[in-house]
C-alpha cells in the first residue's frame, strides 16, 4: 500500500497539535470537552454510582438475612430497593456504556474527538449534577418509593403523596436528556468518523453495538420519555392517562415502560457483549470467528428487543394470543445470544496458542458462565405457565442479576483490566486481579444462585422482610454472606484502582498485542494522523502501521486550519468527505447543564420562578454555545494526504449537522408514535364510545382544516427561503419577514387546535380522552417552542451577517425540525380530529 | 471449577431442603400448580444439561488437545450451537408450553363450577365474597375456603393499587389491576393448608399482604360456608359482653361489618366470624386473643403504614375484653 503522505513531516506539528487539543488545567478542567477527559469523568462517576447502589444493596441484603427482622424499617426499605434498581439501571449501567462509547469509539475509529464534544460535555454534566442530586434523595427520606419501574396507580399522588416520586421522574428526565444526546453523537460518531478505508464490514464489533445501541436509544426511549411526561401531568394536573375510574388504564403504563425496559436490557448488554468481541480475539491471538454471524446476531437482537415487552406482563390477564406470540418471542431472542457465546468458544479454540488468562479473560470467562445460566433462566421465564409462577419472585431476581451482573458488569470489569492502559500510566494489579476476580465471581454465584430456589419457594420480591418459619431463612442467610465475598472483591479493586490510577498513557504501547486502532500510538489529539484502513485488525495486519502513524504518514497529520478537526467519511464505505471543525473548550456546555439542573430540580421542589429563570439562563447558555458554530466556509479547503483535498464546511444531507438532526427527529417521531399508541390504546380499553359519552363532539371540520392550512402556509414558506436563500440573503426586510411569518403561521396553527377544543368545552383533566387530546397539543406546542428559538436564533444569526447563501446550516436545521413539525402535527390533526369521526 | 461446585451445592441443597412448604411452588397441591411443577422440573433438567454443555465445550476450547480445538474453531460451531440447537429445542419447549397453556390456564379460565370467590385487592388486605350456586353472596375477608376436588373460579379486581393473587401451592399468580377483572381456576386435589401472598408490589406494608388458603372436603365445606353465611355470634360472658359494647361505641363500626349487629362499617375486613380465621391483619399475626391485643394497640408497629388507625385509648383490660369479643366471633 502506497501511503498517503509519504513525504517526511515538517517540525512542529505535533507541538501544534498538542497546543490545539491541550487539556484545560485547574478549575478550567470543568470546560474540556475532549472525549478522553470527559469519558473517564463520565465513567467515573458511573462507576460512583454502582458503588453506592451497590452498598444499598449490601443493607439491604442485611436486613433480609433473618427473617422477621426490624433492622431498616419498612419505608426505608421501599426507598432504598427503589434508588437501587433505578440507579444501577439508568445512572450506573446506561451512563456506563455511553462512557466506554465517548471513551473508546473515538480512539478505535482513530478519530481526534466525537463529531459534537460540547453535547458530549453537556449531556455528562446534566447527568452528574442531576444523578447525584437524585440519589442523595436516599438521605433526606426524600427517595421514591414505588419500585424503579414506578407502576400507577400506586405512583399516582393519591396513593404517593409528596415529592418522592417527582423525584424519580426527575433522575430520569436527565438520563433520558444525556442518553438521547450520547445516541445522536454515537450514531453520528460510528456512521460518518470512521477512517478512510474502514467501510462498515471492518468496523470494530464494540463499533457495531454502540451504533446498536444508539438506534435502539432512539427508538426505546422516547416511549418512556412520553410514559414519565404523562405521569408527571397526571400527578401535577391530574389528567387521568392512568386513572381507570376515567377512562385511563393502569396497563398503558406498563406497555410504554416495558417497550423502552426490554429493549433497555439489550441496550445494557450489546455493548458489554462488544467488549467481549473484542478482548476475545487479542487474548486468543486470532481474528474473531463469525464476525458477520455476530453482526447479523446484533442487529437481529436489536430488533426482536422490541418486540418482547409484554413478557414482562404475563400475570396482568392479557389474552392468550398474545402470551403466545411473546412467548415464543422471547425465546427467539435466544439465537442471537447463543450466536455469539459459541463464536466466543469459537475464536477461543481458534488460537494457534491457548487462550491467555489474563485477568480480562478470567472476567470474560465469568461472563461466558454467568451470563449462559442467565439466558437459561431467561428461556425458562418465556414459558408463561412457569412464568405465572416465578414472576415477582426471587427466581426472576436471580435471572436478571446473572443477565445483568453477569452481562455487563463482569465484561465491564474485563473492560478495565483490558483499556485502562490507555488512561492510565500504570495499569491495574494482574496479582490482586486474580483476588477481585474469584472473590465477586464465588460470592456472585453465592449471592444470586439460591435465590433460584428462594423464589421457587414462593419468596416474592420487594418485600422488606418474611416470616421466619416459612423455610426461606437458610436461603436468604447464604444469599447475604455471598454479598459480602462479592463486596470483598470490590473493594479490593477500588483500593488497587485508587493506587495504580494516574492520568497518561502507559508506557507500554499496545500491552495484549491487540489488532484494533485504539492501541495506537495516542495522546490528546488521539492519534497523530488517522490511519488508511484496509482490514479488520489493522495493527496486525500491518506491523508497521503504529510507526508511520506517529510519524505522521496517514492522513491529516497536522492541523491546517489551526483548531480542532477531524476527517469526516462516507457511512458505508468511509470515502473521506470533509474534515470537519470542532469546537474546544468552554463554560457554555457546563453552565446550561447545571442550569437545566437546577431548572429541573427546582420545578420538583415546585419552586416555580427560579425554575423558570434557571431555565431561561440554560437556553441561553445553549444558545451562546451554539453562536459559535457554524463556521462558513472560510477555511477553504486543505490537503488531508497527497492528492486528497477536502473541504472543511460542508452544508445539505453530507453534513454531520443534518445528520444529528434528522438523528432527532426519528427521536421526536418516535416519541409521536409512542404517543399515537396510547391514544388509540385506551380507545381500544374504553369500554364505550369515543369520544366518551358526555364529552363534547370534536371541533367542526372548520378548525382542523385550518390549523392545517396554516401549517401548510408556513411549510411553503421555509421552502421558498430555502431556495432562494442566496438572493433573499440580500434583502433584510424579505428575509425576516419571510422567517417570523413561518412562526407565525405555525404558532397560529398551534392557537387554533387549542382554542377549537378549549371551545367545544372538552378539558383535559374530563377524561382520558380529554386527556389525550390537549398531550396532542402539548406535542405540538413542545415542537413549536424549540422552533421559535431557532427561527429567532436564524434570524440574529441573519441579521448579524452569519447567514447566507453557503454559510446556511442554522437555516437547514430550522428548516428540517419545521417541516417535521408540520409533518407530526398534521397526522395529529387527523387522528385527534378524524378518528373520533372514523369511528363514531 | 468453582461454578460446578456452586452448582452441586445448589443441589445438595435442593436435596436438604426439600421441597416442602406452605408457600412452595415445588410442594403443588392444586392441578394448575402440579402441571407447572412437572414443567418445572422439566426446564431445570434441560437448562442444566445444556449448561454443562456449552462449559464443556468451553473447557474443550480452552484446555482441549489440538484435535478437539481445531474442530470447534470455525463457524460450524457457531451455526449449530447458536443456531440449529436452539430452533429445534426452543421449539419442542414451546409446543410444551403451549401444550401447558391449553384447558384450564388461568387467563382462559371460565370454570363450569358454580361457586365463584370474588376476591378485591385492598390496600393490604383482601375483600373474598363466596357467590353460590343460589346466588347467595357471603362476606369474608383475608382467607379463602376451597373444596376439594371441584373447580372454583376465583374473580380479582383491585379497589386502589395493582396487587396480585398468588397461591404457589394451587395455582399461578394474576394480577389483580384496577379497572379490570381478571379469572382464575383453582382446583385443590387434597386438603390442607396453603399460603398466599401478594406478589405485586403495592407500596407501605406490601410484604404483610399475605392470607391462607384452606382446602376442606365437600361436606365440610358446605357446612363451613353456611356457618359463615350467617351472622355473628351473640357474646356470653361478662368480658365479651363488654367487649361488644366497647367495639359499637369506639370506632370501630365506621369501618368494620359485624353481622347482625349495628357495625355496618365496609370500609375495613368484614368481622363476622373473624375469631375462626386462621391469621389476623392479612396473615400478619396468629389468631389468638393476644393477637388481637397487640394489632389493637400496635397495629402501626406490627404492620406499619396500615390504613387502620392506632387506638392507644384503651386500657389494659379494655384491650383484654375487645380480644375476647372478637376472638368468640367464629
Amino acid at each position: 500500500m502506497e501511503l498517503p503522505n509519504p513525504a517526511p513531516r515538517p517540525e512542529g506539528e505535533v507541538r501544534e497539535l498538542e497546543r490545539i487539543w491541550a487539556t484545560p488545567r485547574g478549575w478550567r478542567l470543568l470546560t474540556a470537552v475532549n472525549n478522553t477527559v470527559i469519558g473517564l469523568l463520565y465513567i467515573g462517576v458511573a462507576f460512583l454510582f454502582f458503588l453506592m447502589a451497590g452498598v444499598l444493596a449490601m443493607l439491604m441484603r442485611t436486613q433480609l438475612a433473618v427473617g422477621d427482622n426490624r433492622l431498616i424499617g419498612q419505608d426505608l426499605y421501599n426507598q432504598m430497593f427503589t434508588v437501587h434498581g433505578t440507579t444501577m439501571m439508568f445512572l450506573f449501567a446506561v451512563p456506563a456504556v455511553e462512557a466506554l462509547g465517548v471513551m473508546l469509539l473515538p480512539q478505535m475509529l482513530a478519530a481526534r474527538d466525537l463529531p459534537f464534544p460540547r453535547l458530549s460535555a453537556f449531556a455528562i454534566w446534566a447527568y452528574v449534577v442531576g444523578g447525584l442530586v437524585f440519589f442523595s434523595t436516599i438521605f433526606y427520606d426524600l427517595a421514591p418509593k414505588g419500585g424503579w419501574f414506578m407502576y400507577p396507580p400506586l405512583t399516582l399522588t393519591e396513593y404517593s403523596p409528596g415529592d418522592n416520586a417527582d423525584f424519580w421522574l426527575l433522575g430520569i428526565g436527565f438520563i433520558e436528556i444525556s442518553a438521547i444526546a450520547g445516541a445522536i453523537e454515537i450514531v453520528v460518531g460510528t456512521l460518518r468518523t470512521r477512517p478512510p478505508g474502514m467501510s462498515l464490514a471492518k468496523m470494530p464489533i464494540f463499533a457495531w453495538t454502540m451504533l446498536i445501541f444508539a438506534s435502539m436509544i432512539m427508538f426505546a426511549f422516547p416511549a418512556v420519555i412520553l410514559a414519565t411526561m404523562m405521569l408527571e401531568i397526571e400527578r401535577a394536573f391530574g389528567w387521568p392517562f392512568f386513572s381507570a375510574a376515567r377512562g385511563g388504564d393502569p396497563l398503558l403504563w406498563q406497555h410504554l415502560f416495558w417497550f423502552f425496559g426490554h429493549p433497555e436490557v439489550y441496550i445494557i448488554f450489546l455493548p458489554a457483549a462488544g467488549l467481549v468481541s473484542m478482548i476475545v480475539p487479542t487474548m486468543a491471538r486470532t481474528p474473531l470467528v463469525g464476525y458477520h454471524l455476530i453482526v447479523v446476531a446484533l442487529i437481529g437482537t436489536g430488533f426482536f428487543s422490541f418486540g418482547l415487552w409484554v413478557h414482562h406482563m404475563f400475570t396482568t390477564g392479557i389474552p392468550a394470543m398474545s402470551l403466545a406470540f411473546f412467548s415464543a418471542a422471547s425465546m427467539a431472542v435466544a439465537v442471537p445470544s447463543g450466536i455469539q457465546v459459541f463464536a466466543w468458544i469459537a475464536t477461543i479454540a481458534a488460537g494457534r496458542q491457548r487462550f491467555r488468562m489474563t485477568t480480562a479473560s478470567l472476567f470474560v470467562l465469568g461472563f461466558l458462565f454467568i451470563f449462559t445460566v442467565g439466558g437459561l433462566t431467561g428461556v425458562m421465564v418465556a414459558m408463561v405457565p412457569f412464568d405465572y409462577q416465578v414472576h415477582d419472585t426471587y427466581f426472576v431476581v436471580a435471572h436478571f442479576h446473572y443477565v445483568l451482573i453477569g452481562g455487563f458488569v463482569f465484561p465491564l470489569f474485563a473492560a478495565y483490566y483490558y483499556w485502562i492502559p490507555l488512561f492510565s500510566r500504570r495499569p491495574l494489579s494482574e496479582r490482586l486481579g486474580r483476588w477481585v476476580f474469584w472473590l465477586m465471581f464465588i460470592g456472585f454465584n453465592i449471592t444470586f444462585l439460591p435465590m433460584h430456589l428462594t423464589g421457587l419457594k414462593g419468596m416474592p420480591r420487594r418485600v422488606w422482610t418474611y416470616p421466619e418459619d416459612i423455610g426461606w431463612n437458610m436461603l436468604n442467610a447464604i444469599s447475604t454472606v455471598g454479598t459480602y465475598v462479592l463486596a470483598a472483591g470490590i473493594l479490593i479493586f477500588l483500593i488497587d484502582l485508587i493506587a495504580k490510577f494516574r492520568f497518561g498513557n502507559a508506557e507500554i504501547e499496545n500491552p495484549w498485542g491487540a489488532g484494533t486502532l485504539e492501541w495506537l500510538p495516542n495522546d490528546v489529539y488521539s492519534t497523530r494522523s488517522i490511519p488508511h484502513i484496509t482490514g479488520r485488525e489493522p495493527l496486525w495486519d500491518r506491523p508497521s502501521l503504529p510507526q508511520e502513524v506517529r510519524d505522521g504518514h496517514h492522513y491529516l497529520p497536522n492541523a491546517p486550519t489551526g483548531g480542532r478537526e477531524t476527517i469526516v467519511t462516507s457511512p458505508i464505505h468511509a470515502q473521506p468527505q470533509y474534515v470537519i471543525q470542532m469546537p474546544g473548550p468552554g463554560w457554555p456546555p457546563f453552565l446550561a447543564a447545571v442550569f437545566t439542573a437546577a431548572c429541573f430540580l427546582l420545578l420538583t421542589v415546585k419552586m416555580v420562578t427560579i425554575a423558570i429563570i434557571c431555565g431561561a439562563l440554560a437556553i441561553a447558555f445553549v444558545l451562546v454555545w451554539a453562536w459559535g458554530l457554524d463556521p462558513g466556509p472560510s477555511k477553504g479547503t486543505i490537503d488531508i494526504a497527497r492528492g486528497i483535498r477536502l473541504p472543511t464546511y460542508m452544508t445539505g444531507p453530507t453534513s454531520h449537522s443534518w445528520w444529528a438532526m434528522v438523528v432527532l427527529m426519528i427521536v421526536a417521531a418516535s416519541l409521536y408514535f409512542a404517543y399515537v399508541f396510547s391514544y388509540l390504546f385506551l380507545w381500544l380499553v374504553s369500554p364505550e364510545v369515543w369520544a366518551p359519552t358526555g364529552s363534547p363532539a370534536p371541533p367542526p371540520g372548520l378548525w382542523p382544516v385550518s390549523a392545517a392550512a396554516l401549517m401548510l402556509a408556513g411549510s411553503s414558506t421555509i421552502w421558498l427561503i430555502s431556495r432562494r436563500l442566496e438572493k433573499l440573503a440580500a434583502s433584510p426586510v424579505a428575509m425576516a419577514a419571510a422567517l417570523l411569518l413561518s412562526l407565525a403561521l405555525l404558532i397560529g396553527a398551534l392557537a387554533l387546535e387549542l382554542s377549537g377544543h378549549l371551545m367545544t368545552g372538552l378539558r383535559p383533566g374530563d377524561n382520558a380522552y380529554g386527556a389525550m387530546v390537549y398531550l396532542g397539543a402539548v406535542l405540538f406546542a413542545q415542537l413549536a417552542f424549540a422552533l421559535t428559538i431557532l427561527g429567532l436564533f436564524t434570524l440574529a444569526r441573519y441579521l448579524t451577517g452569519k447567514l447566507d447563501g453557503a454559510r446556511r446550516v442554522t437555516f437547514d436545521n430550522y428548516m428540517l425540525l419545521y417541516h417535521y413539525a408540520v409533518a407530526q402535527s398534521l397526522l395529529g390533526l387527523a387522528l385527534v380530529h378524524g378518528f373520533p369521526r372514523l369511528i363514531g | 471449577m468453582s461454578l460446578a461446585r456452586s452448582v452441586a451445592a445448589f443441589l445438595l441443597l435442593l436435596a436438604l431442603q426439600g421441597c416442602s412448604g406452605v408457600q412452595s411452588a415445588l410442594d403443588p397441591s392444586g392441578t394448575e400448580a402440579e402441571r407447572i411443577d412437572t414443567l418445572t422440573w422439566l426446564l431445570i433438567v434441560f437448562s442444566t444439561t445444556v449448561f454443562l454443555a456449552v462449559g464443556l465445550i468451553t473447557a474443550a476450547a480452552l484446555r482441549g488437545g489440538g484435535r478437539w480445538r481445531a474442530r470447534l474453531a470455525n463457524e460450524r460451531l457457531v451455526i449449530g450451537g447458536g443456531v440449529v440447537f436452539p430452533i429445534v429445542a426452543l421449539t419442542l419447549l414451546l409446543g410444551y408450553g403451549f401444550y401447558l397453556m391449553g384447558p384450564g390456564s388461568p387467563a382462559a379460565a371460565r370454570a363450569d363450577g358454580q361457586l365463584r370467590i370474588e376476591v378485591v385487592g385492598e390496600r393490604w388486605w383482601w375483600r373474598v365474597t363466596y357467590v353460590d350456586e343460589t346466588g347467595r353472596r357471603v362476606e369474608s375477608a383475608n382467607e379463602i375456603r376451597l373444596p376439594v376436588g371441584r373447580p372454583v373460579q376465583v374473580e380479582l379486581t383491585s379497589a386502589d393499587v395493582i396487587h396480585s393473587f398468588w397461591i404457589p401451592r394451587l395455582a399461578g399468580k394474576l394480577d389483580m389491576i384496577p379497572g379490570r377483572t381478571n379469572r382464575l381456576t383453582l382446583q385443590v386435589a387434597e386438603a390442607g393448608i396453603s399460603r398466599g401472598q401478594c406478589a405485586e408490589y403495592c407500596g407501605g406494608p406490601h410484604a404483610f399482604m399475605s392470607f391462607f388458603a384452606i382446602a376442606m372436603p365437600e361436606d365440610q365445606f358446605t357446612a363451613w360456608l353456611d356457618r359463615e353465611a350467617g351472622d355473628a355470634r351473640n357474646p356470653s360472658g361478662e368480658d365479651q359482653v363488654a367487649g361488644q359494647a366497647l367495639f359499637l361505641s369506639s370506632g370501630c363500626v365506621a369501618c368494620h361489618r359485624v353481622r347482625g349487629t349495628e357495625a355496618q362499617g365496609t370500609i375495613g375486613p368484614d368481622l363476622t366470624h373473624v375469631g375462626s380465621r386462621h391469621s389476623l391483619a392479612a396473615a400478619t399475626l396468629e389468631n389468638d386473643p393476644d393477637a388481637f391485643v397487640r394489632w389493637i394497640r400496635d397495629g402501626q408497629h406490627v404492620k406499619p403504614e396500615n390504613l387502620m388507625p392506632p387506638y392507644e385509648i384503651f386500657t389494659d383490660g379494655e384491650l383484654r375484653q375487645l380480644a375476647a369479643y372478637l376472638d368468640q366471633l367464629r
